[in-house]
């Protein structure tokens, strides 16, 4: 049993079912990746698992330790444990840097801006009284948003395209970031494409139409995805003997 | 100005007492400061460089700030004006003349801690010479049950190069009746730059109403104003600014947060009247930003607390 579970998740939106009796099994202190075309569902399955206002009427279940999530709130779940990273972080006119990493930590503490400030990289001199706003760049404030998450010390982190937007300086960050979580037993379901970001998980989710067709490693499945998936525009849902093919 | 009496010592410390934390700032021999109760000054010390001379009005004070030329103060010149009672009448009349090159930052804290039916009316002219800069930072504490109508009407004229901040903030307390006024004169390579930012609650009424007239070359200024308005209360910002010179820049800014059944209006008004002129105006109002709330409540903070965040930064 994970320590996450998905179970014949259901989510229509605009008449339209993105997500479609989707279920899988997240491993704690594992990290996942997820991958698909655009459109296959991953970000509404984050959205979803966070309990984000848009796709609370989903049917199915989500279980957390074996107990139901499904009609808990965001910050419910957040106390639980579980969070989410954007893929575009949300700009904060005024608000500083330190008042945001301390609105979720732990350890409210100034020494957790200080290290989880240096955790990614950056000066929290120069950073902790900075605003979040558009005077940071996108790299920047996705560092600060990891920065919050890594002082949050949740036990699920969703990470939508972590490496969207960043340079390669930044990308070490998060590599870092990945090993706290890992060395924490944090469990991390991401969202990406980059072969670099991928080599970092231990699992990997092949998602389309909403439904999960296939799962093993990473060199499986992104095998698969770039042979199979990557020019069909998700219509080429594999056959039965295709994926007895690539599943392990 | 002649020493305090024993009332007037007492009747300033429960008057700075009522700012809280602000009230501490009587401290040292080169910090300036003015406490003013309804029509009486309690309590004054000034420094080198500035000058206060006060009338008594039946139910305020005119006052004449004069910084002499050159004169640069060091620290924060700290004015206090308020009630303590819960009903009255404080009407403050102000004429500031800041000399060539001068420079002084003023915190003005307006204290009504008891009000139920009090009026601050505030009149100043402000004369800014070539060179000078003048800050002023005006910060309102009210009680809990609103009760004040405040109406703060002020003209200033910025010389050549001079500069003007000022800051208008009331976010503690009720803001009952705001009826904000300021209007800027700006000649060439000028600065101005005017903020305001309150918060409404229950059944307050905010209109504020900015002018900046970039009138000289190169001639600079922002205007901005943020509010958070909640349960009946309304705001009207009327945000002006026109430019009539060449490389005069001006920017306007209005953002304000409706929650509950409150009711915002902006109207940013720009008049380019220059070919090599330019403003720009940007004005955003609405509900709290679903994305930055979802943000926060995905680090465990309820929609409450969330909101009480963003609109701390929005007011910072």
């Amino acid at each position: 049993m994970g320590v996450l579970e998905l179970k014949d998740v259901t989510l229509e939106l605009g008449g339209k079912a993105i997500l479609n009796g989707l279920s899988v099994d997240f491993w704690e202190g594992h990290v996942h990746a997820l991958i698909g075309p655009n459109g296959a569902g991953k970000s509404t399955l984050a959205g979803t698992i966070m309990g984000l206002p848009d796709y609370r009427h989903m049917t199915g279940d989500i279980l957390l330790d074996g107990e139901s999530i499904t009609g808990l709130t965001v910050y419910e779940r957040a106390r639980r444990g579980i969070t989410l990273a954007w893929q575009e972080p949300a700009r904060f006119e005024g608000l500083k840097v330190d008042r945001f990493i301390l609105a979720g930590a732990q350890d409210k503490n100034v020494g957790t801006v200080r290290r989880v400030l240096e955790r990614v990289g950056l000066d929290p001199d120069k950073y902790a009284k900075r605003a979040v706003d558009k005077t940071l760049s996108g790299g920047e404030r996705k560092r600060i948003e990891l920065a919050s998450i890594l002082a949050m010390e949740p036990r699920v982190v969703l990470m939508d395209e972590p490496d969207s937007g960043i340079d390669v300086e930044a990308l070490a960050r998060i590599f870092d970031a990945l090993a706290d979580f890992r060395e924490r037993g944090t469990t991390v379901i991401m969202i990406t494409h980059s072969q670099e970001v991928l080599k970092h998980a231990e699992h990997a989710f092949l998602l389309c139409n909403g439904r999960v067709i296939d799962k093993g490693t990473v060199g499986h499945i992104d095998g698969y995805f770039g042979d199979k998936c990557i020019c069909c525009d998700h219509e080429n849902v594999p056959t039965q003997e295709e994926m007895a093919g690539v599943t392990e | 100005m002649s020493g305090p009496t024993a009332q007037q010592v007492e009747t300033a410390r429960e008057l700075l007492a009522s700012l809280g934390d602000f009230g501490g700032h009587i401290k040292g021999d080169d910090i300036a400061h003015l406490e003013v109760h309804g029509n009486e000054v309690v309590g004054s010390h000034l420094v080198p460089g500035l000058t206060v001379d006060v009338d008594q009005l039946d139910e305020g004070i005119e006052a004449w700030i004069h910084l002499a030329k050159g004169a640069r103060l060091r620290n924060p010149v700290h004015l206090c004006f308020g009630m303590l009672p819960t009903e009255g009448l404080q009407r403050i009349i102000m004429h500031v003349d800041a000399e060539e090159d001068s420079f002084a930052s003023i915190q003005a804290h307006c204290t009504f801690p008891n009000a139920i039916d009090i009026t601050h009316k505030m009149d100043a002219d402000v004369r800014i010479a070539p060179g000078a800069t003048y800050e002023y930072f005006e910060r309102h504490l009210h009680g809990a049950e609103g009760g004040v109508i405040v109406v703060p009407k002020t003209r200033v004229d910025l010389g050549e190069g001079a500069r003007f901040k000022t800051e208008f903030e009331l976010i503690k307390g009720m803001a009952g009746v705001i009826d904000f006024d300021y209007e800027v004169q700006c000649a060439a390579d000028s600065i101005l730059d005017m903020i305001a930012r309150i918060i409404g609650r229950g059944h307050d009424r905010i209109r504020i109403n900015e002018v900046g007239h970039l009138n000289g070359q190169s001639a600079r200024a922002v205007l901005q104003s943020h509010l958070a308005l909640r349960d009946h209360a309304t705001a009207e910002v009327y945000n002006t600014l026109t430019a009539s010179a060449p490389w005069a820049r001006g920017h306007v800014d209005c953002k304000e947060i409706v929650q509950g059944n409150a009711v915002a209006k902006a109207v940013p008004i720009v008049e380019v009247n220059h070919p090599l002129a330019h403003i720009t105006h940007e004005a955003a109002i609405g509900s709290v930003d679903s994305k930055q709330l979802q943000t926060l409540m995905s680090r465990g903070l309820d929609e409450d607390a969330a909101t009480d965040l963003i609109v701390e930064g929005l007011l910072a």
